[in-house]
């Protein structure tokens, strides 16, 4: 093995790993795990007291009122996950395959499917704010107006609508992303075997469920990884939509907005806990760590079988 | 001439490098950015009487400033005299450590405030005092004038002349409330707004000396009648309807009456500067039932423990104590300014004043924000269960009792 020197080459490797692997060091992997370190302490406002062992984590999971609020957040987090799977997802594979289908203005629609992506989250949030307004808004209006009235409803405002308004919101906003991933996936596929197909069925269903799906995998795989890491981070548009209290009463509560307020309170709850906060951060960092992991070699392994 | 011009120049540049040395600079920080303008002023007054002192005022966003604050505070880098909140707000600062005490031989001017508006900046635990507080405000009715003319309506003095009133508007067709609760913290504003008078001082006093929980019929009673106005004469669909459309459709003169704050008269005659706007405590059952407003302190002047300016500090609290600058905050900024013997230039907030001697403190915000759950919170979420008919007033009551009890020793069985 030859033995890296330090002149000439050596060095000018070493000039080159050091700044990045610092850079990485100070701003990603240091504050993780301070995070980690924060969250086995008692908190007094900012003040850190003793250390405390593992007491943060069970009084989040095990205590309440944190135990009910956690669960709360957590299923939120989930319904999310899984109606954005279907609306973002699956509308997203739709779309592509309308788009490489090259129906009439799939030029157009091109772009018109991926504008929303480019709109900042305050637009899009503040957008459907007004389209949701209970008197307003143009989604009741409009239901007025074709004689359906009785459908018009507070959409923000009720618990078993609140967060379905959001999660539509938010699959309007995004829905671009899968598809231009899986529109990429699906250019890719070699033109012989597309001729070939066209050989053995005209059936489009063959061909999608045959052919498209089973070649686009890694695309797959990048976008539901991609959907579970955002829906299990998912803060701004309930932030600006439901407010950090999950308004009405924690129906649109998820886990990015319950650590906000543990973390750094707000103002009617006048408390900050750090403590309680970072063990949040750090339960939700591996769930999603792990998961993240298991679906992502899952996936791999699938394309693979595919 | 050369050797003159060295002279006078040396000269200049010795009491430019001298100058910071007699000068003291003090930062204050405030999360009012839009009383910038103000404040400038304010310190402009208190310089001209204090050569040497400079205070340069910095701003920060509302929402986060506590989070900026104690982050700063804790990193060393604090300012030297700083706005806090008021009760838990204040206390999460000052129980730190970061907080000067300040006493009555340091603040003169602390002795002649009111005990309630000294103890929303003292700490529970022992009755230190670490600010200066600034301002009150008040959970009220504000009504349209010129609606309640064209109607014939009066100030109410009952709770039944408040529907009938609402009615009246109702049938005129104005939307009598304007209120929303889709924002969480607006359900509790309309909750003591509207509802303090039916709880009543007696419940109040019951339930600070530990005989009274909220399963008080007087407390659920009120929020069982809140609900029933609010399902009847608050905008369609207000489970939906955010703070900031509430604020328009009273401020445009599309609905009569709105409960709120008395910082919202500011923002309605700046949406609107032809409003005439009215105040009224919420009445009770009856005539003879005292008329409460919800009374608490917005926030106080604090010097830094360990900043490097502290005698300067001390002097600028005491200017910030000075009747003479709670004149001109009250005059200019249109708030209730805390210092004893200021009187309002606006007739409204003399109004708002002399309302403030009869009430009972903003509730959950004075005495049940200092634990988790919050009061706060909770009254929030079970109200907006309440007007979705989610639940029914025994069983916030209920809620209410058992939720505390996690930290307020009272609840505690």
């Amino acid at each position: 093995m030859p033995q890296l020197r330090m002149t000439g080459r050596g060095l000018w490797i070493t000039a080159l790993i050091v700044p990045p692997l610092a850079f990485v060091a100070l701003f990603i992997v240091y504050p993780i795990v301070s995070a980690f370190a924060y969250a086995f302490f008692d908190w007094q406002g900012l003040k850190r007291l003793d250390f405390v062992g593992l007491e943060n984590f069970h009084t989040v999971l095990f205590v309440e009122p944190y135990r009910s609020w956690t669960i709360n957040a957590f299923k939120n987090n989930v319904i999310v996950f899984f109606a954005l799977m279907v609306l973002q997802n699956g509308l997203g594979f739709i779309l592509a395959y309308a788009l490489w289908r090259e129906l009439p203005g799939a030029r157009f629609h091109r772009i018109a499917v991926f504008l929303p992506v480019v709109l900042s989250t305050i637009i899009v949030a503040y957008l459907f704010k007004l389209f949701y307004h209970p008197l307003f808004g143009v989604v009741n209006i409009t239901l007025k107006g074709i004689g359906l009235g009785w459908l018009a409803q507070p959409w923000l405002g009720q618990s078993g609508t609140a967060l379905g308004s959001i999660i539509v919101a938010q699959a309007w906003h995004m829905v671009g992303f899968p598809t231009l991933v899986f529109l990429a996936g699906m250019q890719r596929i070699p033109s012989e075997i597309l001729d070939a197909v066209r050989m053995e069925t005209e059936s489009e269903w063959v061909k999608i469920t045959k052919i498209v799906w089973p070649l686009v995998a890694p695309s797959a795989t990048i976008v539901f990884t991609l959907l579970f890491v955002g829906a299990f981070n998912w803060f701004e548009l309930p932030y600006i939509m439901g407010g950090l209290d999950g308004s009405p009463f924690g129906s649109t509560d998820v886990l990015g907005l319950y650590f906000y307020r543990t973390a750094f309170g707000n103002v009617s709850a006048g408390q900050q806990d750090f403590g309680l906060g970072s063990a949040l951060a750090v339960l939700i960092f591996i769930f999603i760590a792990i998961v993240a992991g298991v679906i992502t070699t899952r996936l791999r392994a699938r394309e693979i079988q595919l | 001439m050369k050797t003159n011009l060295i002279r006078i120049g040396a000269a200049l540049s010795a009491v430019l490098v001298a100058a910071p040395a007699f000068a003291q600079e003090l930062t204050f920080w405030s999360w009012r950015q839009e009383d910038r303008a103000a404040y400038e002023t304010f310190i402009d007054t208190f310089e001209a009487a204090n050569p040497g002192i400079t205070v340069k005022f910095e701003t920060f966003e509302a929402a986060n400033y506590n989070t900026i604050l104690s982050t700063a505070l804790a990193g060393g880098v604090g300012p030297d005299v700083m706005m806090v909140r008021a009760y838990g707000g204040m206390e999460n600062v000052a129980s730190a450590g970061y907080l000067e005490a300040l006493t009555t031989e340091s603040v003169p001017a602390l002795a002649d405030f009111a005990a309630p508006a000294i103890a929303a900046e003292s700490m529970r635990s022992d009755g230190t005092t670490y600010a200066v507080p600034f301002a009150s405000q008040t959970q009220l009715v504000i009504y349209n004038k010129a609606l309640f003319d064209a109607n014939g309506i009066a100030e109410p003095q009952t709770w039944d002349e408040l529907k009938a009133a609402a009615q009246k508007l109702k049938d005129a067709g104005v939307i009598p409330f304007a209120n929303g609760t889709a924002t969480a913290w607006q359900n509790e504003t309309v909750t003591f707004g509207l509802g303090s008078s039916l709880m009543g001082k007696a419940f109040y006093d019951e339930l600070m000396a530990g005989t009274a929980d909220f399963t008080d019929a007087r407390f659920t009673g009120a929020l069982g009648e809140v609900a029933a106005v609010a399902a009847e004469y608050f905008p369609d669909g207000f489970i939906g309807l955010d703070y900031p459309s509430a604020q328009q459709l009273f401020s445009s003169g599309m609905a009569g009456m709105f409960i709120g704050g008395s910082y919202e008269l500011a923002t309605f005659k700046t949406q609107n500067p032809d409003i005439e706007l009215g105040v009224f405590a919420a009445p009770g059952k009856t005539a003879e039932d005292a008329k409460l407003v919800g009374l608490y302190f917005d926030g106080g002047y604090a010097a830094n423990a360990a900043g490097a300016n502290k005698e300067a500090s001390v002097k600028f609290l005491n200017y910030l104590a000075s009747q003479e600058f709670g004149q001109a905050f009250a005059n200019t900024l249109n708030n209730i300014s805390t210092i004893p013997g200021v009187t309002f230039d606006n007739p409204l907030l003399a109004e708002v004043n002399d309302l403030n001697k009869s009430s009972i403190p903003y509730l959950m915000l004075a005495h049940f924000r200092y634990g988790e759950p919050s009061g706060s919170v909770l009254i929030q979420g079970e109200m907006q269960k309440l007007f979705a008919g989610e639940t029914a007033p025994e069983a916030i009551g209920e809620a209410l009792t058992t939720g505390l009890a996690a930290w307020y020793e009272p609840f505690k069985k």
